[in-house]
């Protein structure tokens, strides 16, 4: 069973992808690429036996899909246009050159996949069965183990939406301002 | 915003159920199956998402009001902390108080006692709380961002 001619494909899927999303003129495209990227994720999280991340990444591609598309097509002018700039361009191939130099060190160093030096996982794996009573590892650790990390990610998501909701909402906003916002 | 054709509103009628009852399942066998608190609230509101786009605003108007995803979203994140601080009856922030005594036992006791919906303390009330907490706050970002805003004026023609 070789997964890495599958992996190569999907990541190649992806790149594409997401090159797409960025280079395209119609943002609904754009949408359309970006979660075509995100199902390959999806599909890369199955592959590398990580369930539980491969149903949080369909799950919220889909919803962030709608909510996206949503948000695109009520737009009326749904495409935009940006012209290429010779600073911008040599830009970004100067600073993506300079990524692939320091990727090749930083790998080049890489503890090898599957030997970590800290092994601080590693009780939490043997133990998480007879001390949680959870047969599932991944909600054993963050939720019993690493409960105290989970409240913190609960609390951001929670101040985010919060946020979000007072910014949005049209209780407090001045009646004029409406129509000239929504659009 | 109306709702969609017949067909729509027909398959959605009959999947709807069956969509909010894996979101439950997905909550509540966290830790059990792959799964948890937050792809199953993602679920539930996928669910209510789904309804709001096949029915339209008036239906879903009838049954939350621009008021529930704020006060469930409080809610759920109330109890996740609540669950929190309650460990401090068994001594410690987070304490999993709830754990059945069998699982200390060893390995063979746990294989016997584990695969139970209530095997593993506090993870099953904390992955309810997430849910609930995760569905409420993305249709509330939902409804804030399309249900709830003025109607477009009528020079668009396709809403």
């Amino acid at each position: 069973m070789d997964i890495t001619l599958a992996l190569y494909l999907l990541i190649a899927f992806m790149i594409v992808a997401a090159v797409i999303a960025v280079e395209a003129k119609d943002l609904l495209s754009s949408v359309i690429s970006v979660s075509a990227a995100g199902a390959g994720l999806s599909i890369v999280f199955l592959l590398l036996g990580a369930p539980d991340l491969a149903i949080t990444q369909v799950v919220v591609e889909v919803l962030s899909l709608v909510i996206l598309i949503r948000a695109t097509v009520t737009r009326k002018d749904t495409t935009y246009d940006l012209r290429p700039n010779t600073f911008a361009v040599a830009g970004g191939l100067v600073f993506c050159a300079l990524l692939c130099a320091m990727c090749y060190y930083a790998f080049a160093h890489m503890v090898p996949f599957g030997q970590p030096r800290m092994t601080m996982g590693l009780p939490y794996l043997l133990n998480t069965f007879e001390r949680t009573g959870a047969a599932n590892a991944v909600m054993g650790t963050i939720l019993d183990f690493r409960a105290y990390d989970t409240l913190g990610e609960a609390t951001v998501i929670f101040a985010s939406i919060i946020g979000a909701y007072v910014l949005l909402r049209h209780v407090g906003r001045k009646p004029d301002a409406r129509h000239d916002t929504h659009r | 915003m109306r709702g969609m054709t017949l067909i729509v509103k027909t398959v959605t009628s009959l999947v709807s159920a069956f969509i909010l009852l894996y979101g439950i399942y997905v909550v509540l066998y966290g830790h059990l199956s792959p799964g948890g608190g937050f792809p199953g609230g993602v679920i539930l509101a996928c669910c209510l998402i789904l309804m709001v786009l096949a029915f339209g605003k008036k239906f879903v108007d009838d049954i939350v009001s621009e008021r529930a995803p704020y006060l469930w979203d409080c809610v759920g994140a109330l109890a996740f902390l609540g669950v929190a601080l309650v460990g401090y009856y068994g001594g410690s922030f987070f304490y999993n108080f709830l754990v059945s005594p069998e699982s200390h036992q060893g390995a063979a006791a746990a294989v016997a006692g584990n695969y139970r919906l209530f095997s593993s303390g506090i993870i099953l009330p904390c992955n309810i709380a997430i849910g609930i907490k995760v569905a409420a706050c993305l249709v509330g970002v939902f409804a804030v961002l399309s249900v709830f805003r003025p109607e477009p004026r009528s020079e668009d023609p396709t809403r």
